[in-house]
């Protein structure tokens, strides 16, 4: 009688080991099941699912700047601009060769790596500020040269492209948006995957000890500007692919979706998230979607709702919450919780 | 006799009370109508560079208001949803989305502007969602057979363009004509059909300018239009830099023949802003009775919309036209509603839409009716020339219709 009750709590204990162990790869197949199942209810509309491609793609984007920034010490004011370049990729492919939307996506990396290898090797001479600011001068050329008159018949100048997703494959019974849901949070969870296997690699650390002392780390025998470089062309790569899912999901893309306001709101959603974390970008991601675009009509709301006599301007509200949030929380909403999580265990 | 007229009667009360139940039975929805409600959804700019049209949502929102007041639409309350989009197409498609997706809308109406139109044109067509008498008079809104769901309803800018280049060869001499025209379809538009209208004589465009939507100003382009010693200028600009142009123009003492697009031919969002003095003497053409020309102070339909003006939008500026123009374009929406009936299917509604015969519009000037048809989604399509001056502008000629081809 003891001897099973024993056996059993054993068996328990491996189970809940198991499922501890692969928590994370656990969470991402119960997760997609239950918001596709309340999608199916009718719970959750094609809106919403669309809305919740976007912030996971933003992720995608925010993770490609928090590798760069947060594990490489190079600052980019322009990852908008590969963010177009990979939207541009997809969409062009899409639209004037008629090729599959997966079948978009290597080329889009591949075009951002090189688009973010070249441009990070000039770049290598610039510290700093100076970096900032040319990355910066990229983003604001981005949307002009993309109207630029010759290449036209490509881009459809200032007019845009639409881009149409295709029904989801073998006749699953989902929506478009839906289907598109679950490539996306696919794709995200293979390349969060690849980051923490790189940062966890040889490089990774070759790249941290870069940020962290350059001139030890090429002591060290590092090859410093290698690795910048080859880092800069990987987080053009991560950006470049979110915006290429970006163009296909969102079924249209133009100059104005590419402004430059979009690579501040890249960093910013990094810096908000956590700037050196990988849990970071997620929440990085959520804050670029939901705060930059309903900032504004939360102000309306909640002027309407307290009945306030002045107006308020649209961005008061995301400017207020983003000084509180760096006052309260300088290392990012997941450095906040970490600290808070080890204050908490240590009481 | 008396027996045959009986009968008669009998029949006639008969068939009578049978096509009354007919039609009760006859209730048809599709997404956003239902026995108390018809939701209808709108972008519009209230943020951002054409924001001056703005007024041009408000004043719908305050239009449907006072059709409710009054008991609604065949006893349907309207609820009209309305986002901005600050004129940015990416915006525009995310809103549209959600307003067909979540909000589920029966139609969009008066979207507004051509890029934000063009971004969503294939989207809703392909959902088969109707997309109402856009704000915006590119030529491409009235192709019933490729995209049977859109339909324009302004005249479109390829006449009006052309109504323009013959005006100038008509009228100015020796001409030596600059453009300055928004670099997207809205200004390509414009400019093709002013071109189609010099015909051969297009070498006479000396200059032209453009602009992007999101630049600060065109101050620049002004003087560089200048520059080229054009005694013509056609002016193809959203009021915020139409009122730019004319200020410029007249600061630095350049003094074309002006034209003026329609879209801009507002007093209170363009003129006033730019200096009564700057802009004596420019011409547009007009299709709604202008809020400042006096001589519609006792036009019965000036009266009505000054009243709906104190009541329902008392801080909209009335002497803009576009408030003037949001109450002319709703009352075709609400009149398509109410011989839609109780079928509000997505498809009766374009059917509807697309059989307004020689309709009365209040507002339009004297003379333009709309017509359309299964082939003709044109709603409007005549103008008549005005020229400004004193405080308004002054009709003149008499009205234009069909001088495209």
């Amino acid at each position: 009688m003891a001897t099973t009750a024993s056996t059993s709590s054993t068996v328990a204990d491996t189970a809940t080991g198991f499922a501890w162990r692969y928590r994370y790869w656990l969470l991402l197949v119960v997760l997609p099941v239950l918001l596709i199942a309340a999608g199916k209810a009718g719970y959750i509309s094609n809106f919403q699912f669309l809305q919740l491609s976007l912030m996971i793609v933003y992720s995608i984007a925010v993770l490609g700047l928090i590798l760069l920034t947060g594990f490489n010490g190079q600052i980019s004011l322009g990852h908008g601009a590969f963010f177009a370049v990979g939207a541009y990729t997809a969409a062009i492919m899409i639209d004037q060769a008629g090729w599959p939307f997966w079948a978009t996506l290597p080329v889009a990396a591949l075009v951002c790596f090189i688009v973010g290898y070249l441009f990070g090797l000039p770049a290598l001479r610039l510290e700093g500020h100076y970096l900032a600011l040319a990355t910066f001068a990229l983003a604001v050329a981005v949307p002009q040269i993309l109207k630029y008159k010759h290449i036209e018949p490509l881009t459809r100048g200032v007019m845009g492209i639409n881009v149409f997703k295709s029904d989801p494959p073998f006749g699953l019974p989902l929506s478009t948006d839906q289907w598109m849901f679950l490539v996306v949070l696919a794709l995200a969870a293979l390349m969060f995957w690849i980051a923490r296997n790189l940062l966890d690699s040889r490089t990774g650390r070759a790249l941290v000890a870069i940020r962290d002392h350059s001139m030890a780390a090429s002591t060290m025998g590092i090859n410093v500007s290698h690795y910048k470089a080859v880092m800069f062309g990987i987080s053009a790569l991560y950006t470049g692919l979110a915006g290429a899912m970006h163009g296909i999901i969102f079924e249209f893309v133009s100059p104005d979706s590419f402004r430059f306001e979009l690579s501040i709101a890249i960093l910013v959603g990094a810096v908000v998230g956590g700037i050196a974390s990988l849990p970071g970008a997620i929440i990085g991601g959520v804050f670029v979607q939901v705060i930059e675009k309903y900032a504004d009509a939360l102000t309306r709301k909640i002027s309407a709702a307290v009945h306030l006599p002045l107006e308020l301007e649209p961005w008061l509200i995301y400017g207020v919450a983003l000084i509180i949030l760096m006052y309260t929380m300088p290392m990012g909403i997941a450095g906040g919780m970490a600290a808070l999580w080890r204050r908490l265990k240590r009481s | 006799m008396k027996l045959y007229k009986l009968m008669l009667a009998g029949a006639g009360a008969l068939s009578l009370t049978l096509t009354a139940n007919t039609v009760n039975a006859q209730k048809k929805y599709d997404d956003g109508a239902s026995d108390t409600e018809i939701r209808i959804g709108n972008t519009n700019p209230y943020s951002g560079p054409a924001s001056a049209y703005g007024q041009i949502g408000k004043a719908i929102e305050a239009y449907f208001k006072m059709i409710n007041d009054k008991g609604g639409i065949n006893g349907r309350k309207i609820n009209f949803i309305t986002y901005d989009d600050g004129y940015a197409p990416p915006k525009t498609v995310e809103m549209v989305r959600k307003l067909v997706e979540e909000d589920k809308v029966l139609f969009v109406y008066q979207t507004l502007g051509t890029p934000p139109n063009t971004a969503i044109h294939k989207y809703l067509n392909g959902k088969k969602v109707p997309q109402l008498f856009v704000a915006t008079g590119a030529s491409v809104w009235g192709k019933p057979t490729e995209f049977p769901w859109t339909m324009g309803w302004q005249p479109d800018y390829q006449t009006e363009g052309v109504i323009y280049a013959k005006h100038i060869l008509a009228n100015v001499k020796d001409a030596k004509i600059a453009v300055l025209m928004q670099n997207d379809d809205y200004g390509r538009d414009y400019f093709n059909g002013f071109k189609q209208g010099l015909g051969k004589d297009a070498n006479k465009i000396v200059q032209v300018a453009t602009y992007e939507v999101a630049d600060p100003t065109v101050d620049s382009q002004i003087i560089a239009l200048k520059n080229s010693g054009a005694n013509a200028f056609f002016n193809i600009t959203t009021p915020k830099f139409a009122a730019q142009a004319i200020k410029k123009a007249a600061e630095i003492g350049w003094k074309p023949a002006h034209y003026l697009n329609n879209v801009s031919s507002s007093v209170g969002a363009v003129m006033k802003p730019a200096g009564f003095d700057a802009g004596q003497g420019i011409l547009t053409a007009s299709y709604i009775k202008d809020p400042t020309d006096h001589q519609w102070d006792k036009d019965a339909d000036m009266v009505a919309w000054n009243a709906f003006m104190d009541k329902y939008y008392p801080g909209g500026d009335k002497k803009s036209t576009f408030p003037a123009y949001a109450y002319a374009v709703t009352s075709t929406v609400v009149e398509v509603l109410k011989r839609a009936g109780d079928d509000l299917t997505r498809a009766n509604i374009m059917k509807q839409a697309a059989s307004l015969k020689g309709f009365e519009n209040p507002l339009l000037l004297p003379g333009i009716k709309i017509n359309t048809s299964a082939t003709d989604f044109y709603p409007i399509q005549s103008v008549q020339l005005a020229r400004f001056k004193g405080e308004t502008f002054e009709l003149f000629g008499s009205i234009l219709s069909g001088e495209a081809e």
